[in-house]
């Protein structure tokens, strides 16, 4: 695999930081979030310029620091990292759009905190997504979890503290009570940290051992909300509706499972975990996340809520599309990562916008609700369908490549998973988009009249809704950089 | 001019404290300047004396011009160079920062407090670049004494924290003093490295032996290790805040520098590591101390007391990190008394700010401190940051070494205690956070114009907040560089025979 060096991923990483000050210093509010925009730009060309040297097979590589003997702070951008820097910085422009619609019209208070914080989570999100190393990735995942804080907390009441409290105590505590001993229990036998194609603990690390640390590394990334360690993520939903969209439903979760996919690819490797087993553990353990969260999601009634377990769900997909050990499930489910991403922001978004333009937080509270705000609820079907996985919605391709991923694995038990839990999906979406359009005038909650979300909110969520269907008949760059992932980890075997 | 440098940085101290207390009489506005000045040349010299140990590995001075055993020698190397520079720095930073909160406190006694505080970093400083362990034990005892004087300068209990300390303080020093006497009757000799060739000719003695347990008892209480450590909490909490600000980074960092000192360079790893099962005991000694500090911790209701707690059981990281007997986890104990010593001046420097504007630093008082003082609380959450150990601050990488130290000697007693330590710093930290962000609770949602977060903006004078933000990023510039200080510096600190 060729390599070039170049600082454009440190640029990356870097351009939100800057913008920092920047933010802070501006008086007039139109400028403030014009350097979030700035920001948010500059970061997706850098990396989309990237991307064409990534199709072609290079890997960029920059070192930050070295900092210690044999381990640096170092970036590497291939095309995992790729596939996710594209999808997390490339909705930031539109969460930072929705942003504005959201916190003026509901007139929230420390917008610039909030802005600033958002800037500094998706440096760090990027960060993951380009580590070279285990430490690194470990470095950029404290970041996230600290910078994301004051974003959870936002509105500062006796909820954000107790949201924020179990926040932390999931995961800060898994980080550094299972993921750093882990991770020096790894350098001390190894004598270094940096990700390699197949793995380089194999032959080095006992076997008795890797068991433990696999499990280590799977709970102790939390973010990616494998159960128990999952609850942090509904209570997180007492966040401003933007920071559950881009953060809970596409930065901080996806960085969860980003984290558990390089660790298993690129610390364990397939080889491994297939000759230790723990691929069956890793399976058995993403099922049942996946089936537990969706019958969790059947009984919540307020929407974030329930887009939080179906959130909770889905990623556990893309865990078990690792361990199928699969060439074809794991493309589904890198594109799953994408899909999902612009699925579940849509939903957010939706979510957002009827609590924005009515103050219903409740799904109970939602029926007729597709008669005030057609266009809202339209993009909610959009996005229910491509997290369900039907077509047009983009996610029909992700699943489609997973089922096919359990057959090429010969694990009929994950296809029936799989099916059971999109049976799932669509009993705890279709509902509400029925009860929103097509309910009796005497059931309606609402008045016959238009009145939707203000544009700012209402263009963004159409946008990502548009991108779903889009990536459906033409998922590039996503399925040609799943393609090189897939390829480069099964065909060393 | 540079060959003097070991003598200059006792020296100037030295004399500038008579100019500045005789200054405290004439004209007060004076002491400051002297003694700023006198710390300035301070530090200049122990840069200049680090970058003469890269160049030539040891410096060795005679003081007078008269050669050991008879005439007092300096040596510096690459472990008490690096630890000279770190002093100094602190010493001059605590010095500029804490300027406005003496002025404050110490209106008429400024002269005294200058003239001490000066005495105080003489004596320090001196206990690091002395080769000679009677002389050690004279700049111990300056040290100790001008310590105990400004702790008593406090408020309220302060003078009877201060007489506790001063018992069990002399009880330490007297201990120190003993092994020395005996180390002396056995080989005739005080210079540090002469006993050390001597030594191992009577290393079977009883004398040698007891010299060496009475010698580390009387060290461990000074840098109080569990359970010599109930005279630091009282004594750290009651003392002004700007003497706690130079006395809490130094004073047992020191002492660990001293412990590090004896047993590598005068009892040499052959005898000190010989046994495995001392090496053990101590480190589970270690585990204790941290487990303890820890969980005092959580239950104090004030923000210094909570601080001085969390200084135990950090002591207990040191400690415990070197008695592991291999290089990673010696690294790791002089790595981490480089980085608390940081650590440590910038979340006491940040109470010190506190205190500047707040009645007190219970926790109730410490409501809605980030939107009132968010500069001082930035600072203070870098600093937290460092004590939970989160990258790429430098309490993660001296946390770095202990662990895998811990794990190459198969210690997951002292891995589990370290975490444990991190975790409960997680939940300390927070939960002030929590009172500095959170509370008061009131209604937010009025509006977001920036005039509602600037009426309450109160944060402490430039002259306190510049150094502190210096201070806050050394801590990252430290952690950065951990590779440069490790391989340059603290790897040729350590003998060759240890793996």
């Amino acid at each position: 695999m060729e390599t070039i060096v170049s600082i454009r991923p440190f640029l990356a990483v870097l351009v939100s930081i800057l913008a920092v000050p920047l933010i802070v210093s501006t008086r007039r509010t139109n400028f403030r979030e014009g350097w979030t925009f700035f920001a948010a730009f500059a970061k997706f060309s850098i990396i989309a310029s990237m991307t064409p040297v990534i199709l072609d097979g290079v890997e960029i590589e920059y070192t930050i620091a070295q900092v210690l003997p044999s381990v640096a702070i170092k970036l590497k951008v291939d095309a995992f990292g790729m596939l996710f820097a594209l999808v997390s910085s490339f909705l930031w422009i539109v969460t930072s759009a929705y942003s504005i619609g959201y916190m003026r019209r509901l007139k929230e208070h420390s917008q610039t905190r909030y802005f600033c914080y958002f800037a500094l989570s998706l440096s760090a999100t990027i960060g993951v997504a380009f580590s070279a190393n285990l430490l690194t990735l470990y470095l950029f995942y404290e970041m996230l979890s600290f910078a994301t804080y004051p974003l959870v907390t936002h509105h500062q009441d006796m909820e954000g503290r107790s949201s924020g409290r179990k926040y932390l105590l999931f995961i800060v505590g898994s980080s550094i009570g299972l993921v750093l001993p882990a991770m020096l229990f790894i350098y001390h036998m190894t004598g270094t940290l940096e990700f390699a194609q197949q793995g380089f603990i194999a032959g080095i690390v006992p076997p008795k051992l890797i068991w433990i640390l696999v499990l280590l590394f799977v709970f102790g990334f939390a973010k990616a909300a494998v159960m128990p360690f999952h609850s942090w993520l509904p209570a997180a939903m007492v966040a401003p509706t933007p920071v559950s969209a881009l953060l809970h439903a596409v930065a901080v979760v996806k960085v969860g499972v980003f984290c558990i996919l390089r660790v298993l690819t690129g610390v364990f490797g397939t080889q491994l975990l297939f000759s230790s087993q723990m691929d069956t553990v890793v399976l058995y353990l993403a099922s049942f996340t996946i089936i537990a969260a969706s019958l969790v999601a059947l009984s919540q009634d307020s929407l974030k809520s329930r887009l939080a377990y179906s959130t909770i769900g889905q990623l556990s997909y893309i865990i078990l599309s690792a361990a199928l050990l699969s060439p074809k499930g794991m493309i589904g489910g890198m594109m799953h990562i994408a899909m999902h991403a612009f699925g579940k922001i849509t939903l957010f978004f939706c979510a957002g916008a009827i609590f924005v333009a009515t103050g219903t937080k409740n799904i109970s509270q939602m029926v007729g609700i597709g008669k005030r705000m057609p266009v809202t609820l339209s993009c909610f079907f959009i996005g229910s369908l491509s997290v369900i996985g039907i077509p047009p919605g983009g996610g029909f391709i992700s699943k489609w490549y997973l089922i096919l991923g359990t057959l090429e694995a010969d694990q009929r038990f994950m296809l029936f998973i799989l099916l059971s839990s999109s049976l799932l999906n669509a009993a705890y979406f279709l509902p509400i988009i029925y009860k929103a359009f097509f309910c009796t005038p005497e059931e309606s909650l609402f008045e016959n009249k238009i009145d939707e979300a203000p544009p700012w909110c209402l263009v963004p969520l159409t946008i990502t809704a548009i991108c779903s269907i889009f990536l459906f008949f033409y998922p590039e760059p996503f399925f040609s950089l799943a393609k090189i992932v897939s390829v480069g980890i099964f065909s060393g075997q | 001019m540079s060959q003097h440098f070991p003598a200059f940085i006792i020296v100037i101290p030295l004399i500038a404290a008579f100019f500045i207390f005789t200054a405290g009489w004439l004209k007060r506005t004076y002491c400051f300047y002297i003694a700023a000045v006198a710390l300035a040349i301070s530090l200049f010299s122990s840069f200049g004396l680090l970058l003469q140990v890269l160049q030539n590995k040891v410096v060795v001075y005679h003081f007078g011009g008269w050669s050991p055993p008879w005439g007092i020698a300096y040596r510096v190397d690459y472990l008490n160079g690096i630890v000279l520079v770190v002093s100094a720095a602190i010493a001059f930073l605590n010095l500029i920062a804490t300027k406005k909160s003496v002025e404050k406190e110490f209106i008429e006694r400024v002269g005294p407090f200058y003239a001490l505080y000066v005495l105080f970093v003489t004596g320090t400083m001196g206990i690091v670049v002395t080769g000679d362990a009677f002389n050690l034990y004279v700049l111990l005892e300056i040290a100790s004494l001008t310590g105990y004087a400004l702790i008593g300068m406090g408020t309220e209990h302060a003078a009877l924290a201060s007489l506790n300390y001063v018992f069990m303080g002399t009880i330490g020093a007297s201990f120190y003093l003993l092994g020395i006497g005996y180390l002396y009757i056995a080989t005739g000799s005080l210079n540090m490295f002469d006993i050390a060739s001597i030594l191992p000719n009577i290393f079977q003695s009883n004398v040698v032996l007891f010299a060496f347990v009475i010698c580390l008892t009387g060290l461990f209480i000074k840098m109080a290790l569990f359970p010599m450590h109930t005279w630091l909490p009282n004594a750290y909490t009651y003392s002004p805040s700007p003497a706690i600000s130079l006395i809490a980074p130094l004073t047992t960092k020191v002492m660990v520098y001293v412990m590090i000192r004896i047993l590598l360079s005068v009892f040499t790893p052959s005898f000190s590591f010989k046994s495995m099962a001392v090496n053990t005991s101590f480190v589970w000694l270690a585990v204790i101390a941290i487990v303890v500090g820890s969980i005092l911790a959580l239950s104090q209701q004030s923000l210094k007391r909570m601080l001085s707690y969390v200084m135990i059981a950090e002591i207990g990281y040191m400690v415990g990190g070197f008695w592991l007997a291999n290089r990673a986890g010696i690294t790791g104990a002089i790595l981490h008394i480089i980085n608390d010593a940081a650590m440590t001046l910038c979340v006491f420097l940040v109470a010190g700010n506190i205190l500047y504007r707040v009645p007190g630093d219970s926790f109730d008082n410490l409501k809605g401190l980030f939107r009132k003082m968010p500069f001082s609380m930035g600072a203070f959450v870098v600093g937290a940051l460092s004590i939970i150990g989160v990258p790429p601050t430098c309490g993660f990488f001296s946390k770095w070494y202990l662990i895998t130290g811990g794990i190459a000697a198969g210690h997951y007693g002292f891995v589990a205690a370290l975490l444990f330590s991190s975790l409960v710093n997680v939940v300390l930290f927070f939960r002030i956070f929590e009172i500095g962000y959170f509370e008061p609770f009131g209604d937010l949602h009025i509006s977001g114009s920036m005039d509602e977060e600037e009426k309450t903006f109160d944060d402490a004078p430039l002259g306190m907040l510049v150094p502190l933000m210096i201070v806050a990023a050394g801590l990252i510039v430290l952690g950065i560089y951990t590779d440069t200080l490790v391989t340059k510096v603290i790897q040729f600190a350590i003998p060759g025979g240890i793996s």
